[in-house]
């Protein structure tokens, strides 16, 4: 049974629709990723299900509960980082820390959380004085720090430099490992491709696709990229017309070819036959990235 | 699944909100501008006025009393409306504007905690600065303590009850930090005005004194200078402290927002 379920939700702001019948489950244990351009209404569907939105229409379950109606039992279990608050910034971090730990039934040990997260050395600092990178990391400890069984994260490591976003990973993969649920907002598809198990991708408030993340790249229009420059001039009509290919493009005198396996077998088929060597060859899979561009094509 | 759902326990709200109260109590400490303000400024300028000779002398108009006599009560006042509407208003807009309470509601703590730690932490500083007020009014200017003590409390509180009813008004109708300081401002000066500051209210012209007594604070100056002089103070100044502090509760429980 699913420890999330969002069923045909829908929320409108002064009659603009932000949300237009999202639907999803995520299963305990898993992480799941919620990936969309700006504005597709990621962060409403997800405060829905923090119960900080009240939908218009459509159902909010978590472990069973309205978020909503049963605002402070689903408190309890779900632990969250909003993508917008502060804290009163006179309070210091490990002010903080004890405070919101009082808040919960059965609190983590903090001592460990700031340890993980680098904030030993700033538990006398004030909020109002910390780096965006050390608020933020303040918040995940924050949300972690209830002992929550659902964890929602929006924008996880939006603002943090790349080594305190590799910690952030690994202590976001031990959390799950531990048995909590995640719900992951993002937009870095570095961080959704290594992260999630399963991800609903979202623009102008619908799912345009729901799948693991392998998935959603082999429903990429163009799966492969192929790339070189030739030794010898060479016709590009003869390189459209090769199987699957769905684009040629040339600069400077390289060549990139988009399509499929089948495409780079034939090109070099065909280079061989004109005594033409690939200089630089380069074939590379296509990314998340390229999913979500063409899942979101229409909106670019 | 149902194993998930466990029963809130009673003890669990009380200890948040008594964690809320220390964290908030220990800001407010930081803030020295609001401790000068509320818990220093009016007996500074009691200090002042008493300095002046002509403060000190017997004056017919006020039944009797010397004006720094008078002054005490007013400074008394002049605490509650620092700490209920230049300091409190401001502090919990700041807070709605910046996703402060936003945060909390994503807890098992209500937002309200706030609110009610931060009114009892106004409350409170009012309180003290007010019994140092009467406290140097007495060791210094020889100024009698309030004779009819029960009933100066009791319009104390009141009094209280009202002012900080009325910053949480201010803060309900405020949507950012600058229009609260603003529309504080725009209540501070009538409030001064009606609470004695510029001339107490027993000095004043007897019909300007009938309206003023309508207003919250002209009323709390009435009924505390009604209790120093050792008479209980009278029920209209008390029934007007009651209307006033339902009315602007009321006012306050009915537009205040959480973000």
């Amino acid at each position: 049974m699913p420890i999330i379920e969002v069923h045909d939700l829908r929320k409108a702001y002064g009659g603009r629709t932000v949300v237009d019948g999202v639907s999803f489950a995520v299963e305990e244990g898993e992480i799941f990723g919620v990936l969309g351009p700006n504005g597709a209404g990621k962060t409403t569907t997800v405060e829905c299900v923090e119960g900080l939105r009240v939908p218009d229409t459509g159902t909010v379950g978590v472990a069973g509960l309205d978020p909503v109606a049963d605002h402070d039992m689903v408190t309890r279990i779900l632990g969250a980082q909003l993508q917008e608050s502060e804290l009163q910034a006179k309070l210091t971090v490990r002010e903080a820390l004890e405070l919101y730990a009082a808040f919960y039934p059965h609190p983590a040990d903090w001592h460990p959380l700031a340890e993980r997260l680098r904030l030993t050395d700033k538990l006398d600092s004030r909020f109002g004085k910390l780096s965006g990178g050390q608020k933020q990391r303040l918040f995940i400890a924050l949300a972690l720090i209830g002992n929550p069984r659902v964890v929602v994260l929006d924008e996880l490591t939006t603002g943090l430099d790349p080594r305190a976003r590799r910690d952030t990973w690994e202590l976001i993969e031990d959390v799950r490992d531990r048995g909590v649920t995640v719900l992951l907002v993002t937009h870095f598809m570095e961080e959704a491709q290594r992260l999630c198990d399963r991800i609903a991708v979202i623009d102008k408030g619908r799912v345009a696709a729901l799948d693991t993340p392998a998935g959603l790249i082999s429903r990429a229009a163009n799966s492969t990229v192929m790339s070189f420059t030739p030794s010898a001039p060479l016709d590009e009509h003869l390189l459209a017309a090769l199987p699957a290919v769905t684009s040629v493009d040339h600069r400077d005198g390289r060549y990139t070819l988009n399509g499929t396996d089948e495409t780079v077998d034939a090109a070099i088929t065909l280079l061989a036959r004109h005594h033409i060597t690939a200089h630089q060859l380069r074939v590379s899979d296509a990314t998340l990235d390229d999913a979500f561009l063409d899942l979101t094509g229409a909106s670019a | 699944m149902t194993a998930a759902v466990t029963a809130p326990h009673a003890g669990a709200p009380r200890r948040a909100s008594a964690a809320v109260l220390k964290a908030e109590f220990r800001i407010f400490r930081r803030e020295p501008g609001a401790l000068f303000w509320i818990m220093l400024f009016p007996t500074i300028l009691l200090v002042v006025l008493g300095s002046i000779p002509s403060f000190r002398e017997t004056d017919a108009g006020l039944g009797g009393i010397r004006l720094v006599d008078a002054y005490v009560p007013v400074t008394v006042l002049l605490s509650l409306i620092m700490a209920g509407l230049q300091a409190m208003p401001p502090l919990i807009t700041g807070y709605r504007e910046r996703g402060i309470l936003r945060r909390m509601s994503a807890t098992p703590v209500r937002p309200s905690a706030v609110l009610g730690a931060q009114m009892g932490i106004h409350g409170a500083a009012a309180l003290v600065s007010a019994l140092l007020s009467l406290a140097v009014g007495r060791l210094v200017f020889d100024v009698p303590l309030p004779r009819q003590a029960f009933g100066y409390v009791l319009a104390l509180l009141l009094a209280i009850a009202c002012g900080l009813a009325l910053g949480a008004l201010v803060s309900a109708l405020a949507r950012t930090t600058k229009a609260a300081t603003a529309i504080g401002s725009a209540v501070f000066f009538p409030s001064m005005f009606s609470a004695g500051v510029w001339l107490p209210v027993q000095a004043m012209p007897d019909a300007l004194a009938r309206i003023v007594e309508l207003a919250p604070l002209g009323a709390a100056a009435q009924a505390l200078g009604e209790a120093a002089g050792g008479d209980w103070p009278s029920f209209s100044h008390l029934g007007v402290l009651v209307l006033w502090a339902v009315a602007l509760s009321a006012g306050a429980a009915r537009w205040f927002r959480w973000e």
